[in-house]
């Protein structure tokens, strides 16, 4: 094996579920009276250390410890004591390879602390990045079979329904009875809705509304400040707010959580390693910037460096770069098409991807979600009737697809598009904004996944800002058009040119995963979070959740339908330190409100034990365990069986019938000990 | 008779028919009401029964009638085979058009800095250039102290946030230079963007809806335009710079406007003007927003950080009080020589665009590097007032050099600003006859001469036209200029031996073409 500086540090550590939630302050959850008191969780519950190191193994007790460690020691965490360090009992399973050379002062101790300030560093780095707990926590993410499968959208029970929609209706009825009467009698917190001194309000009344009666209800849930890296581990800077959520103060204090939020995919968010001292040493040669546009002398041998790597990376010809994904795509699109032509768009498409069609210029139609048939109707359609009313053909056809879309989960059905492309020979435009780096076997995105030619695709669009942990985007193109978009593209004659620290954390994360730096890390990140992925989407399915989205995706939202549980659930996961995004209407559909959970590489197969210990309370607590079992999760069908139930309900499947299926709703324990071997099996 | 026993037995059949239906509709629940209902109907009023009885049938008929799409009825209807024809038969234009000779020879002249930017640069030709085309002003890219604090950034916070402001992609230090611009500026709050580009394009829509109106100057920038196209509110124009004529469009609007619905009315103008270089009368503009109740939205993103005692822009610059102007929109990345914009304003105006700005709510944070970076340059404009004084020096010195003593250009910008656009006068493009395309031939043909003597200098660039727009339809287009950025990092002796080369560039160019 090669080695793997940042990641052979730590031995694997065997643990169980219920005690990798354990943290250092203390957790006090409400459960229901009914719950069967099991002694496990009620161990869970107790957090005295002398409780904790009560456990029977011996080696449990020590990752136990070792992962307290972790947890005192993420970045800016104050106050590190050397004396408080609790040091593990002589024990080489834990031990060893840890610090080896420290070996060997006192011949009758077989384990030396590190000093405090190699903890601190080492502490620093797996707060960012956490070690690889076992060579089996990897899976290589590549899409193998027929035809690309529609993800099966499971539905609640309709009592779920029928409660969202009486939720809406309470909370706008109670809204219009709060405005009724705060308008007539505080009148000076409606000023700004309201004409003053001859200026019309900024906002309308109405399209405050849902701002001011349903969002500043649970306004706590976002734009939580943070600080520090946003890697494995995030820290939150507690807020309280005395006027329900209005404004909200600093306590001063911070808490360091579990990040299942930040697009951190391949976990290069980090502040040590090998693209950290890159960064460090490009800063003081460069600066921070070239204070010009790429258009005047922005350029520099950095860029053209980038832009070779990327163009090479994603299997194009030639690449541009820009130094924010949004405006990539909000000056790419008026720089291809404009009057005449006409941009078919995915109904789910990134905000600035509608941005950059409105502002070209050309006709915008869209088609269903992921819907080849429908892509093909309006095609069919648009092509045959032409441009409106003239009659006259289009100049130019631009679909537009992103390769992983960020609040479904789904990915593109890229093939099935590509065999549109040949009959119908638009243009196709796929932002890979979420899904360069994070899907395919070799992390260059759908492409790579579905093992598509690139050159079928006509521009790659994509971003640094996630996995690459860097900021900014590119766009990659047979070099004729990347040439005409350099002298007639916005964003590079006015945009401001990338800053030198972020180009070369591109280029060091580019090299790493393409194994030129570091050779192994970029597979292991690669492998890691394929793995990760698939494990938390199969244990949330198994725990009865119902989660959209294709199965290697590293975006799992997670449907939590009434409004209520939105804000439950956002702090049901901050009691158990967990930074989890929780949106609602208007960014899904009124019902869907979810719950999005984005995985990293940076995560271990622990942390995410701790993420399905944490979601089994919460969904017990709130209600949100109601899948059916149609989108999997499913029970293992015992040996005897075999196949016979499974092409039952295949057959059923074909027919268009509902087969009947148990609902899943599996033991943490089970989940735990299943889900390493059965996420390398077709999930079901 | 038979026929009258058939018609008996038939009618006999009937009424059992009858009978027997009138009580099957008994059994349904509710009939006796319906009943009761249709009978005293009848009987008040037999007219209103016939009326009823038509929308019943009318309603019936509407329901069962086949539904319509409004869109469709342009369509022309087209069997599947003429269908798949016409599709085999279009044949589309290729995605990007030929480069133009023009642009092929941009792109290859563009200029490739190799190693760090600044007063004196090396290019790909490996030549050491004195680079007066960056915004480096006050030459913060090599100032150590702000390497030392962006490395020490980078050790706590890595390099990117890994996510959107909303969801954990805000920072401490995000806070801390949205508190650090709003103190410099002397307004309530601020609000941070990822990139200065994009900022202004996102804040107006975000504020602007359909039957808004705003007055803009003609010679905004292509990032105010945007913003206004995407916001579809209604546009008035008004002559670059001109008091009288803002007064008179604004007089117009309100006269227009005077009986309809008070809608959002903003003023959109720039501080100082990245196309013409010259600078805004704040307090007149101040005057007329009271007088005509509009809001102004100021793009000051090449007027922050240059103009006024601390860099503070033009409201520091005219002794106006920020609070009088509603939005403030600047640049991090310009001669603070970090990243992204800023837009400045009340509580109210600033909470608003976190929630609907698209470009703060739907792209990732600023870099935590850039954002101490920005903190720490804005700090040192308003501790190290020699900065703002030497700048002020050099562009004297520069000016001195080019404005007054050329034959063929004069500077269209403000004393005050360092970017110095140099514009060819207006006799010797009537003399020459010069169309737009030959005088950004001619300026091009200047920035290559003064790369020769190593000076490098750039050109105004200017937006190529919209596709499948005309070119008669772009409205104003700014003119062709050669851009000099003055900075500190340079000697007063440099500069004016910079501004010598280029004068004698600018004379050879156009001398030889005679």
């Amino acid at each position: 094996m090669p080695i793997r500086i940042p990641f052979a540090s730590s031995p694997p550590a065997p643990s169980s579920p219920l005690d990798t939630l354990n943290e250092k302050a203390p957790i006090h959850v409400q459960r229901p009276a009914s719950q069967r008191a099991n002694k496990r969780i009620s161990q869970f519950f107790s957090t005295s250390p002398k409780s904790r190191t009560t456990t029977d193994a011996p080696a449990l007790h020590a990752a136990q410890q070792q992962q307290q460690q972790q947890g005192q020691f993420g970045p800016p965490s104050p106050a590190i004591n050397p004396a408080t360090l609790s040091l593990p009992t002589i024990n080489l399973t834990t031990a060893t390879g840890e610090k080896s050379k420290l070996q060997g002062n006192q011949p009758m101790t077989l384990f030396q602390p590190p000093s405090p300030e190699e903890v601190r560093r080492q502490q620093k780095a797996h707060a960012a990045f956490g070690p690889i707990g076992s060579q089996e926590h990897r899976y290589s993410s590549r899409y193998v079979g027929p035809e690309f499968p529609t993800p099966v959208e499971d539905e609640p029970p309709y009592y779920f329904v029928l409660t969202t929609y009486i939720s809406y209706l309470i909370l706008i009825v109670f809204g219009h009875v709060r405005d009724f009467f705060g308008k007539r009698f505080k009148q000076e917190q409606y000023r700004h809705l309201q004409e003053r001194d001859g200026y019309a309000p900024l906002n309308s009344d109405f399209d405050n509304f849902y701002i001011r009666r349903l969002q500043l209800r649970i306004n706590d849930c976002f734009r939580r400040p943070v600080t520090g890296v946003p890697g494995r581990f995030i820290t939150l800077l507690d807020r309280s707010s005395d006027n329900f959520n209005l404004s909200f103060k600093l306590t001063g204090t911070t808490t360091e959580t579990l990040n299942m939020s930040s697009y951190n995919y391949l976990g290069f968010a980090q502040s040590e390693g090998e693209c950290a001292d890159a960064v460090e040493a490009a800063t003081k040669k460069y600066g921070v910037s070239f204070a010009s546009t790429r258009g005047d002398v922005g350029t520099s041998e950095l860029h053209l460096e980038v832009e070779d790597q990327v163009a090479k990376f994603v299997g194009k010809e030639s690449a541009m770069i820009f130094s924010m994904g949004y405006v990539t795509n909000a000056t790419a699109f008026p720089a291809l098409v404009g009057k005449g032509s006409l941009i078919i768009s995915d109904e789910l498409n990134h905000s600035s991807i509608r941005f950059g069609a409105r502002l070209s210029g050309a006709m915008i139609d869209m088609f269903k979600h992921n819907d080849m048939r429908d892509l093909e109707r309006v095609l069919r359609e648009r092509i045959s009737q032409g441009q409106p009313r003239t009659h006259r053909p289009w100049k130019k056809i631009l679909v537009a697809v992103e390769g992983l879309y960020s609040m479904e989960g789904t990915m593109v059905n890229l093939p099935g598009i590509t065999e549109l492309k040949q009959k119908y020979k638009f243009n196709l435009y796929v932002d890979e904004a979420h899904s360069i780096g994070a899907l395919g076997p070799n992390g260059r995105g759908v492409c790579d996944y579905f093992g598509v030619d690139p050159a079928s695709v006509d521009i790659l669009m994509g971003t640094f800002t996630k996995s690459f942990g860097a900021n900014g985007g590119y766009i990659a193109a047979d070099k004729a058009i990347i040439d005409k978009l350099r002298a007639t593209n916005a964003g590079t004659i006015f945009g401001e040119t990338p800053s030198p620290p972020v180009l070369v954390q591109i280029a060091s994360a580019l090299k790493i995963i393409s194994g030129d730096l570091v050779p192994g890390q970029g597979e292991e990140r690669l492998q890691r979070l394929a793995f990760n992925s698939r494990y938390l989407r199969l244990g949330l399915k198994r725990l009865g959740f119902i989660v959209y989205g294709h199965d290697d995706s590293p975006i799992i939202p997670v449907m939590l339908y009434n409004p209520a549980k939105i804000p439950a659930f956002s702090h049901e996961m901050l009691k158990r330190k967990i930074a989890v995004v929780v949106v609602g209407y208007p960014a899904t559909p009124l019902i869907t409100s979810r719950a999005r959970f984005c995985v990293s590489a940076a995560h271990t197969k622990d942390d995410l034990d701790r993420m399905l210990a944490a979601c089994d309370q919460a969904g017990e607590t709130l209600q949100l365990k109601f899948s059916s079992g149609i989108a999997g999760g499913r029970e293992p069908i015992p040996d005897g069986l075999t196949n016979t139930e499974e092409t039952k309900i295949q057959e059923l499947k074909s027919e268009g019938r509902h087969p009947h299926v148990v609902p899943p709703r599996w033991k943490l324990e089970d989940i735990v000990k299943r889900g390493v071997q059965d996420v390398k099996l077709p999930l079901v | 008779m038979n026929t009258t026993l058939d018609f008996q037995d038939a009618s006999n059949t009937a009424i059992r028919y009858v009978h027997e239906a009138a009580d099957q509709f008994q059994k349904i629940p509710g009939s006796s009401i319906i009943i009761r209902y249709i009978q005293s109907s009848y009987q008040n009023d037999p007219v209103r029964s016939a009326v009823e009885l038509f929308l019943f049938l009318f309603a019936v008929y509407y329901l069962l009638a086949p539904t319509y799409s409004t869109k469709k009825a342009t369509n022309v209807p087209l069997t599947d085979a003429e269908i798949d024809e016409l599709v085999d038969d279009w044949t589309p234009e290729p995605l990007a058009a030929e480069l133009t000779p023009f642009e092929a020879a941009e792109n290859e002249k563009r200029p490739v800095i190799v190693g760090p930017s600044g007063p004196k640069c090396r290019l790909s030709n490996n030549r050491i250039v004195t680079n007066l085309a960056s915004f480096n002003h006050y030459n913060f890219i090599g100032n150590e102290s702000i390497k030392e604090s962006a490395v020490k950034t980078l050790r706590t916070y890595g390099v990117g946030p890994c996510g959107p402001p909303g969801f954990y992609g805000t920072q401490d230090v995000h806070q801390k230079i949205e508190a650090d611009i709003a103190a410099h500026l002397g307004t309530p709050a601020s609000i941070i963007y990822a990139q200065s580009f994009s900022t202004i394009s996102s804040v107006i829509p975000a504020f602007a809806k359909r039957g808004d109106i705003i007055v803009a100057d003609k010679a905004i920038n292509y990032a105010i335009r945007k913003g206004l196209q995407i916001s579809r509110c209604q546009v008035h124009w008004y002559e670059h710079n001109n008091i009288q004529d803002l007064e008179r469009v604004l007089a117009k609007v309100v006269k227009d406007q005077s009986k309809k619905k008070l809608t959002r009315r903003f003023i959109v103008t720039e501080g100082l003007f990245e196309n013409v270089g010259d600078m805004i009368d704040l307090p007149a503009i101040v005057a007329l927003k009271h007088k005509y109740k509009f809001r102004i939205i100021l793009d000051e993103t090449w007027s922050y950080g240059v103009l006024g005692r601390t860099g503070g822009g033009v409201t520091e610059q005219q002794n106006v009080d920020a609070r009088e102007v509603d939005m403030i929109i600047g640049s991090l990345a310009g001669s603070l020589c970090a990243g992204g914009g800023f837009c400045a304003g009340t509580e109210e105006i600033v909470e608003h665009q976190r929630l609907s700005a698209s470009a703060y709510t739907f792209s990732a944070a600023l870099p935590a590097m850039l954002a101490t970076t920005a903190s720490e340059t804005v700090r040192m404009l308003q501790e190290q007032p020699e900065h703002i004084n030497n700048l002020r020096e050099n562009a004297r010195a520069m000016r001195a050099q080019l404005d007054p003593r050329s034959d063929w250009v004069f500077c269209s910008s403000a004393p005050e600003n360092p970017v110095m656009l140099l514009v060819l006068k207006k006799e010797v493009v009537e003399a020459r006859k010069l169309s737009v395309q030959a005088q950004e031939e001619l300026l091009q043909e200047v920035v290559d001469e003064c790369l020769r003597n190593d000076v490098l200098i750039t050109r105004l660039k200017a937006m190529p036209p919209a596709l499948g727009v005309a070119p008669n339809a772009q409205g104003w287009q700014p003119p062709p200029a050669l851009k000099v950025c003055v900075t500190t990092g340079l000697s007063k002796k440099e500069i004016e031996k910079a501004g010598i080369t280029i004068r004698h560039a600018i004379t050879k160019i156009m001398t030889r073409r005679k």
